[in-house]
């Protein structure tokens, strides 16, 4: 693609935005949070994490945010993704990797179902956050 | 090691947002003979105690996760260096800040390949502390610079995931743009 400018982004912006507003203004926010501390990136987290992204971006959802975070201390089960969403517990998903992170999006977020098998339990207590 | 240059970078910023740096600044170069990377923070820094500690695998700064005797951030940075005809130079002072620097061969058959930049730097603007992130991207021929403050910006914040995919289709524009 050509170099985009700041200016070319800003348009970009705007025009979804407008296509946004359309839309369904009762839609809740969920929040991701993609752990990327040295053991994630290790276990593959960059790939999760851009998995999440994408699948969020194919299938147009627009009110997810998405955010990494450092290390949660469940290094053992690495790539660690917690899923905030509105209605449901916050759960902590372990080994997720892309496949996983984009049935959290399909199954989780779009459908409100937990995935079983899945689950971590919360960031480990000796982390101080 | 980690498997990507890439991969570093997103270990060591963190560092730097983790020392509570507020103006983080990246330096990326790759040429047909060397890779380097510099990180300048402004960070609380560490005294030459605490940077030889640093190097240890078995050490952590104290509150980051005390039951556990595990920091390999730069001691991975450091084995992959000696592995591949690198450097590591790292100049810190406590209150002040830190600048960590490294380079490898680009020609040694051992070192690693660059990563995806885009999504990294992307991943890097999404930590939710306060802090300004500029790259400044060089090959020889050939320069680009990006910036948290300015994209925040643009849009308004790097939270939501339309902006976080503009962003990232954003700077993969600048990279695939660059002159080698």
């Amino acid at each position: 693609m050509a170099k985009l400018t700041l200016d070319d982004l800003r348009k970009l912006r705007e025009t979804k935005q407008k296509a946004m507003d359309m839309r369904d203004p009762e839609n809740k926010e969920a929040q991701i949070i993609v752990g990327m501390g040295t053991c994630g990136i290790a276990a593959g987290a960059k790939d999760t994490f851009n998995a999440i992204i994408e699948e969020l971006d194919q299938l147009d959802i627009t009110n997810v945010l998405v955010r990494q975070t450092g290390c949660m201390g469940l290094c053992h089960s690495e790539p660690t993704v917690e899923v905030v969403v509105e209605g449901m517990p916050t759960v902590i998903y372990g080994h997720v990797d892309a496949e996983l992170g984009k049935k959290i999006i399909t199954k989780h977020v779009v459908n409100k179902k937990m995935i079983d098998n899945h689950i971590c339990d919360k960031p480990a207590m000796d982390i101080i956050r | 090691m980690h498997a990507y240059v890439c991969d570093y970078i997103t270990d060591l910023v963190q560092n730097s947002i983790e020392a509570k740096a507020t103006h983080i600044r990246l330096d990326v170069y790759t040429g047909p003979e060397a890779i380097r990377v510099r990180i300048s923070d402004d960070g609380k820094g560490m005294d030459n105690s605490t940077l030889s500690k640093a190097v240890d695998p078995f050490y952590s700064e104290a509150g980051k996760h005390d039951h556990r005797r595990v920091g390999l951030g730069l001691p991975l940075l450091y084995q992959t260096a000696e592995a591949v005809n690198g450097t590591v130079d790292i100049q810190s002072t406590p209150g002040k800040g830190t600048i960590i620097g490294f380079t490898f061969d680009a020609t040694h058959v051992d070192t690693p390949p660059m990563g995806d930049l885009a999504s990294t730097m992307i991943g890097l603007m999404t930590f939710s502390e306060q802090f300004d992130l500029e790259l400044n991207r060089e090959t020889p021929k050939d320069n680009y610079q990006i910036s948290r403050a300015e994209l925040i910006e643009t849009l308004g914040n790097l939270e939501e995931n339309t902006n976080i995919i503009l962003t990232k289709d954003f700077i993969k524009s600048q990279e695939n743009d660059l002159t080698q």
